[in-house]
């Protein structure tokens, strides 16, 4: 019994070495390709021509690359355009969310059984390869080549997020629907002043994981705004113009990764509760 | 009036559900049929010819074999992801620093974790330095090799995707109740005993369901390749394929055709996964 301790004792110190060895090395894989491309940010053409990947840069405060990337690149005008689409699509997706799951959730009506199940069979469609089609649509209806295509298409395909308004309105009490109607409410008033307002953490959490998802959208921009930049075809068209500066390649990658780290750390919580409650569907 | 309202909270969504995936899935299928260019305005009926062409060119349906790459890559990052979410479900320090810094590259922009490997992956860069450090000088061209490439485009995929399988299982195994695990302590099973009979049951279903996204998402691959090398040396996943026969090619016929054979082989997968994964609950009612 004695010697039965230490020996338990040793086991968890070898399978803790272990544990943060390996999570070491995990953390080594997942930072050292990001690592590098910074340090490459800061180093002027000729330095970076002749110093390996892992050698730091001679000036730290050396933000030319960043400055060229961002005028020369055309970046403002991608962060302005992903501005704007992002605004226009949340709030859009926002309120046509909330209005079709409030629908869905606090009405019988006919059709309903269909309606979800039509919602439901659009989520195993992979929304690349549909692009054929709705190309022809966009165009058909005048939308090529600008902001409002896209606007329509991120409202348009958002049936995650209904989802995850109606999982939220089910912990809504249809107790204060009565209420508000004996008091000789309305449905529209109903929604818009007491379902709205209790849905705000769902629509924090919507507006996070959608708009990460429209940040980083780089298939729509590409094809159905050629002639303007997002932030990701902006980043994009780096490869022509800068195919042989690495350097600022290197800084447009960091201004377009920066953004999300700021959000991740600050909103870290609530990202994973969004994703747990949204990747799944 | 009273019988309209639902109607009308819901109209909206309905209307852009039909219009943005149900006619474009409709026409799909009118197009798959025809010759159609895209431009035309006439469309020449020629029945299941662009089906026949995808299933005997072995140019079109031979690039499903690059997804292989992918599927394979994709059981290496569920079982990094389950490793490392077992592991953080002990008391672990620094845990939520770990935690984050694996889940980030899953919310980077495609394009910059394009540009970031790229760069990793250029002859004499950052790869090549770190395996020289460590003796190994006779390193292949990562992209430039085709019997190289799809492997670097499948590791960059790992790389990208294993912090959201990482995250889904943490959840998966925290919501699994604390007392099984002191219960079975007590009952004197170790820590590897405890992974097959607790951990792994309680989290089969999202085992399962992550299992078949992998298997629909290496089909459908698509950003990665088309960002780093433009499908060129033989890295050209179906998507890649079936996008540039729409919209270089203006083979818009035969492109549709390849479209829905993609769309029924996704939802037959899914199909089966509902059939061996039931849903505990019904969703969205």
């Amino acid at each position: 019994m004695s010697d039965h301790a230490p020996r338990v004792h040793l086991g968890t110190a070898a399978s803790g070495t272990v544990k943060y060895l390996s999570l070491i090395v995990g953390v080594l894989i997942t930072l050292l390709p990001l690592s590098v491309v910074f340090l490459a940010s800061f180093k002027t053409s000729q330095e970076f021509g002749q110093s390996g990947p892992f050698d730091a840069p001679g000036n730290w405060f050396n933000l030319d690359n960043y400055v060229r990337a961002f005028q020369d690149g055309g970046m403002v005008e991608g962060f302005i355009n992903t501005t704007i689409v992002l605004a226009i699509s949340l709030v859009g997706t926002i309120l046509i969310g909330t209005m079709a799951a409030y629908a869905i959730d606090r009405f019988r009506f006919r059709g309903k059984k269909l309606i979800v199940g039509l919602f439901l069979v659009a989520t195993l469609i992979p929304g690349v390869t549909s692009q054929v089609a709705t190309f022809q649509i966009i165009n058909g209806l005048g939308l090529y080549n600008t902001k409002a295509a896209l606007v329509l298409l991120f409202m348009g395909t958002d049936i995650i997020s209904i989802y995850i308004f109606i999982q939220f309105m089910q912990s809504i009490p249809i107790s204060l629907d009565e209420a508000a109607m004996i008091d000789g409410a309305n449905r529209w008033t109903i929604y818009w002043r007491v379902i709205l307002p209790l849905l705000r953490p769902a629509i924090a959490t919507v507006v996070i994981v959608k708009g990460i998802a429209i940040y980083n959208e780089f298939y729509l921009p590409f094809l159905y705004l050629p002639s303007e930049g997002m932030i990701s075809t902006s980043l994009f068209r780096f490869k022509g113009p800068f195919g042989a500066h690495w350097e600022i390649i290197a800084a447009g990658t960091i201004l377009v990764i920066l953004p999300t780290l700021i959000v991740f750390l600050f909103l870290q919580r609530f990202i994973y509760r969004g994703l747990t409650s949204g990747a799944v569907k | 009036m009273k019988v309209l309202t639902p109607y009308l909270f819901i109209a909206a969504a309905v209307a852009l559900l039909l219009l943005l995936t149900y006619l474009p899935a409709a026409n799909m299928v009118w197009y798959s049929l025809t010759d159609w260019d895209g431009l035309d305005l006439e469309k020449q009926f020629v029945w299941f010819d662009n089906y026949v062409e995808v299933f005997t060119n072995p140019q079109i349906f031979g690039v499903f074999a690059v997804s292989l790459y992918y599927f394979v890559a994709s059981f290496a990052q569920m079982a990094i992801a389950l490793y490392f979410a077992a592991l953080l479900s002990y008391r672990t320090r620094f845990s939520n620093l770990f935690r984050g810094i694996l889940f980030f590259p899953y919310l980077i922009n495609g394009v910059a974790i394009g540009f970031v490997f790229l760069y990793v992956f250029q002859p004499g860069g950052t790869l090549d330095t770190v395996l020289g450090a460590i003796g190994f000088s006779d390193t292949p061209q990562w992209l430039g090799d085709p019997a190289v490439a799809n492997f670097s485009l499948a590791g960059t995929s790992v790389w990208r995707y294993t912090g959201l399988n990482f995250v889904l299982f943490l959840g998966a195994i925290q919501s699994i109740p604390g007392e099984l695990y002191e219960a079975a302590e007590i009952d004197g099973a170790n820590r590897w005993q405890q992974f097959w009979a607790l951990t792994f049951p309680g989290i089969r279903r999202i085992i399962g369901l992550s299992f078949i996204l992998a298997i629909a998402g290496s089909l459908s691959v698509f950003e990665i390749p088309f960002i780093m090398t433009g499908g060129a040396n033989g890295t050209s996943t179906f998507v890649i394929q079936t996008l540039q026969t729409a919209f270089n090619f203006r083979q818009v016929g035969l492109a549709s055709a390849m479209a829905v054979v993609l769309l029924v082989i996704v939802l037959l997968v899914t199909w089966i996964q509902r059939r061996v994964f039931p849903d505990e609950k019904v969703d969205l009612t």
